[in-house]
């Protein structure tokens, strides 16, 4: 599905990321953790295609095709999706409205004719109820004066309307409370076929006891140390990251 | 210029002309020497050698201009055609509401009650350019609705010119009195056909009696040789509300002088304002609003957005007498700088003599936000929609103001055409 290898970038003239290699297969789960600062935010917006990062080195496949020079539109048309850490306010765009500009557009870049009116407040119903959003919520402008939490759920509401191929969530757990991360997590699982993959990224473990993952990656200073299963994640959160950097450094 | 053969000696407005022409005569054209036309130059403009009054009479089709009108629902139409007016592209009435034109009412019997009454009571008599409109102007709308009317269907004012003439000036003169508990829906839209370079010096004057509600749209979207000089004034009675919205989306050089003036209480003044110029355009709204009586409310807002080397001006005044107690008045100019080489000039000023007010000012200028337009893209918009959809809801405040839908999705299809995108914005 996604297959990223020796993957370097910078900004400015500071190297961030030192040779990243990953494999993701369709039906998986991955998550990526590691301390603040490792690199686990520049990874998923280089991913999208944020233009402030410079790829030095490497390249991005998305079903065998390289992806890295394409603009970030053209990757979420070919089904990448970013949940943001922060995600962006717009006042005077209501989240019905932007969520039918942003269907329309893939569709077009797609070929397909726009989504019929009737048929798009369907899915948005069916969608917002599995998110568990209340109807007046999606006449707000987006992101405007939402919680941390709304916020999130959003954005897992926005997936779950783009149904994208991979779905990357840049610590989706921060600023939830438990219910808003049951939700979010319940959401995440129940879009979760064999035919799609997801990329976590968190800094706790307290997400991937919700979300399960198949693999679980180390990244510190720019490259992935330590790869494992859902088992390394319980490691990490009980002894913390300074074991991984001694058995580096010995 | 040898204007005075042109003024009609029997007139009974012979003196009011005159001493207006007096006035001219002594200011002239203003100039960048003056605070108020710092950044405003009229001089590239005046080079050019106009013709007053125009030689031939001119015909255009309906057809020709249909899309200028809101031709989806009926309208009155007052249309003139390089200053005259053309009365089988008119749809005027007469019945209980005047709509009609201002030549006529300044010389029947009739109307000389309400042109006595009303006529250049309210536009500023010292103000050089409304005096040159005041000395030789004979031709605009000419609106009354009396006590307790409500105009059955919005009234539109055009001003096409042809472009027969080398060049040509044009001075309109709109008169719009609303009589008490009457409300009004007026649209004003000046467009040059041709691309032979245009001044039109216009004035017009409102008067809301008491619980009138004016609604007043200026559709400002002219082509690169047309230039526009707008002076209008309001005149408000105790809880009338006066809404005047500007939307400025082309020209070579337009001047908005908009003055509110308050005579009673519990009344409110809106002023909105939505400017999207591009190329060398420029686009200057000088507002006023006088507050004399206690517990009245304004509100402006003006949005902005400029690209390559065109700019604008907005120079918002407030003044609040000392009887002025328990005024609310607000002011916003937010502005979007999508070039280097735009600018914008925004300058607030609260002259404030009572002390118990609430006033505030906010200017803006920023460009569009780069972390917004990522996530967009990220979402599947493309960066050119994106960009368009956040300059769109950047005017949404004002745009939600229209009270005419028709009207609403027309301004909406401009700034999509502006923004040179296909999106049905419909926030």
């Amino acid at each position: 599905m996604l297959s990223i290898k020796n993957l370097q970038a910078s900004i400015g003239d500071k190297e961030i990321l030192k040779g990243i290699n990953l494999e993701i297969k369709a039906g998986e789960v991955h998550a990526i953790m590691g301390p603040n600062g490792a690199g686990k935010s520049t990874l998923s917006s280089i991913i999208a295609g944020n233009e402030n990062y410079e790829v030095t080195a490497g390249e991005i496949l998305l079903e065998n095709e390289d992806i890295s020079e394409l603009s970030p539109e053209e990757r979420a048309h070919k089904g990448v999706f970013l949940s943001f850490q922060y995600p962006v306010e717009i006042p005077g765009v209501s989240v019905t409205n932007f969520m039918r500009t942003s269907i329309n557009e893939t569709r077009k870049a797609k070929g397909l004719e726009e989504m019929p009116a009737n048929e798009m407040l369907k899915l948005i119903r069916e969608k917002s109820e599995l998110l568990e959003i209340d109807r007046k919520f999606l006449s707000r402008s987006l992101n405007e004066g939402f919680s941390g939490g709304e916020k999130k759920r959003n954005e897992i509401f926005q997936m779950a309307m783009l149904e994208p191929k991979i779905a990357i969530l840049d610590e989706t757990d921060s600023g939830l409370d438990i219910d808003a991360l049951r939700i979010v997590a319940n959401g995440v699982n129940k879009l979760k076929t064999k035919n799609n993959a997801v990329l976590v990224i968190t800094h706790y473990q307290r997400l991937l006891d919700y979300i399960i993952p198949d693999f679980v990656h180390v990244l510190m200073d720019g490259k992935i140390v330590k790869s494992g299963g859902a088992e390394l994640a319980h490691l990490l959160e009980e002894k913390g990251y300074d074991w991984i950097k001694q058995e580096q450094e010995a | 210029m040898a204007f005075e053969e042109r003024i009609d000696v029997h007139s009974e407005l012979y003196d009011v002309r005159t001493s207006a022409l007096k006035n001219f005569e002594i200011k002239g054209f203003p100039t960048k020497k003056e605070e108020a036309w710092k950044y405003t130059s009229l001089n590239g403009i005046l080079k050019n050698d106009f013709s007053v009054f125009p030689k031939t009479e001119n015909n255009i089709q309906y057809s020709d201009v249909k899309k200028y009108f809101l031709h989806e629902i009926d309208t009155y139409k007052l249309v003139f055609i390089d200053g005259v007016f053309s009365s089988h592209l008119s749809s005027t009435t007469h019945e209980g509401i005047d709509v009609c034109l201002m030549s006529s009412a300044l010389n029947k019997p009739k109307y000389k009650m309400v042109i006595d009454a009303y006529f250049n009571q309210i536009a500023n008599k010292d103000e050089s350019l409304t005096s040159l409109n005041t000395a030789f102007a004979n031709e605009g709308a000419y609106i009354n609705i009396p006590k307790s009317k409500v105009a059955d269907k919005p009234i539109e004012i055009m001003f096409f010119s042809t472009g027969s003439e080398a060049s040509l000036l044009v001075q309109p003169r709109n008169l719009v009195v609303v009589g008490e508990n009457s409300h009004v829906q007026i649209i004003e839209r000046h467009q040059s056909l041709n691309s032979n370079p245009v001044l039109t010096n216009s004035v017009t004057e409102i008067f809301a009696q008491k619980r009138a509600v004016v609604d007043y749209y200026k559709i400002q979207n002219d082509n690169l040789e047309a230039n526009l000089i707008d002076n209008t004034y309001v005149s408000q009675q105790q809880e009338s509300h006066v809404a005047v919205q500007t939307f400025s989306f082309g020209g070579n050089l337009i001047r908005n002088n908009l003055n509110f003036y308050h005579f009673g209480e519990r009344l409110t003044s809106t002023l909105n304002g939505i400017t999207i110029i591009g190329d060398k355009q420029h686009v200057d709204h000088h507002t006023l609003v006088h507050h004399a009586s206690p517990n009245c409310e304004s509100f402006q807002d003006y949005k902005g957005i400029f690209s390559d080397r065109s700019t604008g001006v907005f120079n918002g005044k407030v003044f609040v007498e000392k009887d002025a107690q328990k005024t609310n008045a607000f002011q916003k100019s937010n502005n979007i700088l999508l070039s280097d080489k735009a600018t914008i000039n925004a300058k607030p000023q609260l002259e404030i003599f009572a002390d118990d007010v609430k006033c505030s000012h906010g200017c803006t200028v920023g460009q569009l936000d780069e972390t917004a337009l990522f996530y967009m893209q990220q979402r599947g918009i493309p960066k050119k929609e994106a960009k368009a959809l956040l300059m769109y809801a950047f005017s949404n405040a004002v745009i939600e103001n229209i009270k005419i839908p028709e009207l609403k999705k027309r301004i909406t299809t401009i700034i999509a055409d502006k923004l040179g995108v296909k999106i049905g914005f419909d926030l």
